[in-house]
């Protein structure tokens, strides 16, 4: 793959707050390269540092040190011409309840310098490709949640930047909205537009980053793809399950990973199944760790895709039949927990103070690799 | 010239957005029509002592038109607040457009509001009260309307900005209006106060601004009066103006 230069290059970009209670360092001096057309994801619990970094980038927050270049354009020095390249779409909405749909767009459009003829053709082309026609010319108290943040995002987009940042764009919004507007953001990314957006969902950095920053207490302590993140950190999980009709009970036996153990107690009773599934596991591939849970052995491996087939064939040689075998990749939440210390499902819980929505539910990321009839 | 153009989006959409709803403007303007209705009649009987002879409508009815100019543009920064939270000043403030657009587009909306409601006060006096306002003096007050405009709206969005609370606006707004009001002579004239008095009020810009508008209305052009209150309103103005662009240039960094 051929390295273009990087579209946003930050250096020890640093931001200090002075409150009352003394000096808060909200981002400490942390360095970014975003290559063009890529959708890089800023993930962390609330008061990460997020959202100050993309103000910060975005022109709105002056750095109290360190220096960036976006999109050519120096961010100290020529702010204006940092701002004429990029969208923004913040965090708590852009629209007041007054304004109507399509003068809003197009006088952001105006505002940025475009044509009367061209910001309406721009902003009039945007509103079905997010689902807006037909709310033209509605105030926006009449919009729905999804259909204002919806209207946020053409917002950004109504100039044709080549950057974009969204904000936390899903936050508060019902399941529903949230997969139509990562649709309209995967769509961005296919126009070549590079997209950076924070965000403190987990589902949301998996199945839309390309790569994730992720951050905590300021500063950035993980970089990769939701895939490297997450095999760098915990490997993966193979799971085999066996017939149970011919299993009488199940127990839990080598747990190293206390977290996933969700047997109940009552059953202590380890089948001679499992046993000999973990030991055909333990010859056919470099096993980390095992955690037995009723009928079903887990396995953590290396690559959990390349370890299938031995598994598969160690199993076959020893006389047992799975029911059925599948990785699992481990979740965002166990990267953040190895780096951290800290859930950031539990960071949530603490700093989320009334927030509409919350956090939503990792999906299962498993696939089935195999299964017996 | 980028930034006249962006100074003109400003103002249209924020004209248009007032058009719409019109119900703000027509309530500042119930305030002085109701002191031109019920307060100004007392005022025919008082005599000499409130408008040495003359017509005392030609004397009141100037006041009023000042009084919406205050209350119409000091009461502009609410609209802003209410701008900050929604985000519009932000999603503003990430285009390329220029700093003292964003504010002037607003600060040209409040002026030209105000004009029209002075239009419209006037306009209610002559009918009502049969006030006969000299026409080169009522052209000149709306210039002067104007200009008291543009330093209390420029005042009020600094205010916004540093405030960004309805609660911290309206505790130092009512702190701020009612003393300039009382100190202006708008409802009385400051002859009729003691020494001590009118001299406090000649700190007070609007006072000097109402003695000129009131000459202007009974035809009196070449008086001092004039000269220092057109002088006095448009210094204040321009430093009010220069106070509200300083600010919504540093808040915005």
């Amino acid at each position: 793959m051929n390295q273009p230069a990087p579209v946003i290059t930050a250096r020890r970009l640093a931001r200090t707050f002075q409150t009352r209670t003394g000096r808060v360092e909200a981002v400490r001096g942390i360095d970014v390269d975003v290559q063009t057309g890529e959708i890089i994801g800023l993930l962390g619990p609330n008061g990460a540092g997020k959202t100050t970094t993309v103000r910060m980038l975005t022109t709105l927050l002056a750095p109290t040190a360190g220096d960036a270049t976006i999109a050519g354009h120096d961010l100290r020095h020529d702010p204006r011409g940092v701002r004429s390249r990029i969208g923004y779409v913040a965090q708590g909405g852009s629209t007041s309840d007054e304004s109507l749909v399509l003068e809003e767009i197009i006088l952001q459009a105006r505002l940025f310098g475009i044509g009367k003829a061209r910001a309406k053709a721009n902003a009039t082309a945007l509103l079905p490709s997010l689902d807006l026609d037909g709310l033209e010319h509605r105030p926006c108290r009449q919009l729905s949640g999804g259909q204002r943040r919806r209207v946020d995002i053409a917002l950004g987009l109504v100039h044709q930047p080549h950057i974009i940042f969204l904000d936390e764009p899903t936050s508060g919004l019902d399941p529903q909205s949230r997969a139509n507007l990562w649709e309209h953001i995967r769509k961005l990314r296919t126009d070549g537009v590079t997209v950076v957006l924070s965000t403190h969902y987990l589902d949301e950095a998996d199945a839309l980053c390309d790569r994730l920053l992720v951050m905590d207490h300021g500063t950035i302590v993980a970089d990769g793809t939701p895939d490297e993140l997450k095999r760098r950190i915990s490997g993966d999980i193979v799971t085999v399950e066996i017939d149970t009709t011919a299993m009488a009970g199940s127990g839990d036996t080598a747990s190293s990973r206390s977290d996933r153990a969700a047997s109940s107690p009552e059953s202590a009773r380890s089948t001679p199944g499992t046993d000999a599934t973990v030991r055909a596991a333990r010859q056919a591939v470099d096993v980390r760790s095992v955690l037995v849970e009723r009928n079903r052995v887990h396995v953590t491996v290396e690559h959990g895709d390349q370890a299938v087939v031995p598994i598969l064939r160690a199993l076959d040689g020893a006389g047992i039949a799975p029911s059925a075998l599948t990785v699992k990749r481990p979740s965002l939440d166990d990267v953040f927990l190895s780096l951290t210390g800290r859930s950031l499902r539990d960071s949530d819980e603490n700093r989320d103070r009334g927030r509409a929505g919350g956090m939503t539910s990792e999906p299962e990321t498993g696939t089935p690799a195999v299964s017996h009839p | 010239m980028h930034m006249i153009h962006e100074t003109r989006l400003i103002f249209w959409s924020h004209l248009r957005a007032n058009l719409r709803n019109p119900a703000w403007a027509v309530i500042m303007l119930m305030q002085p029509l109701l002191y031109l209705v019920l307060f100004g009649p007392l005022l025919e009987n008082l005599g000499g002592a409130y408008a040495d002879g003359s017509d005392p409508w030609l004397v009141f009815t100037p006041g009023m038109v000042l009084m919406i100019a205050l209350f119409g543009s000091a009461f502009a920064g609410f609209g802003l607040v209410a701008e900050l939270r929604s985000g519009v000043v932000e999603r503003q403030r990430v285009t390329p457009a220029s700093r003292n657009a964003l504010l002037l587009g607003r600060v040209a909306k409040d002026m030209t509001v105000l004009v029209a409601q002075a239009v419209v006060l006037i306009g209610i006096a002559i009918a009502a009260f049969g006030v006969r306002p000299d026409p080169l003096g009522m052209v000149a007050t709306l210039a002067l309307v104007a200009l008291v405009g543009v330093a209390f709206a420029s005042a009020s969005y600094a205010l916004a900005l540093k405030t960004r609370s309805e609660d911290g606006m309206a505790s130092t707004l009512n702190s701020l209006t009612v003393p300039l009001l009382l100190l202006s002579g708008i409802l009385l004239p400051m002859t009729l106060a003691p020494g001590w008095l009118e001299a406090l009020s000649r700190i007070n810009p609007l006072s000097h601004t109402v003695d000129a508008v009131r000459a202007m209305f009974a035809s009196r052009f070449d008086t001092a009066e004039v000269v220092t209150g057109t002088l006095v309103t448009l210094a204040f103005a321009v430093v009010l103006g220069y106070v509200g662009t300083r600010t919504f240039q540093r808040e915005n960094a």
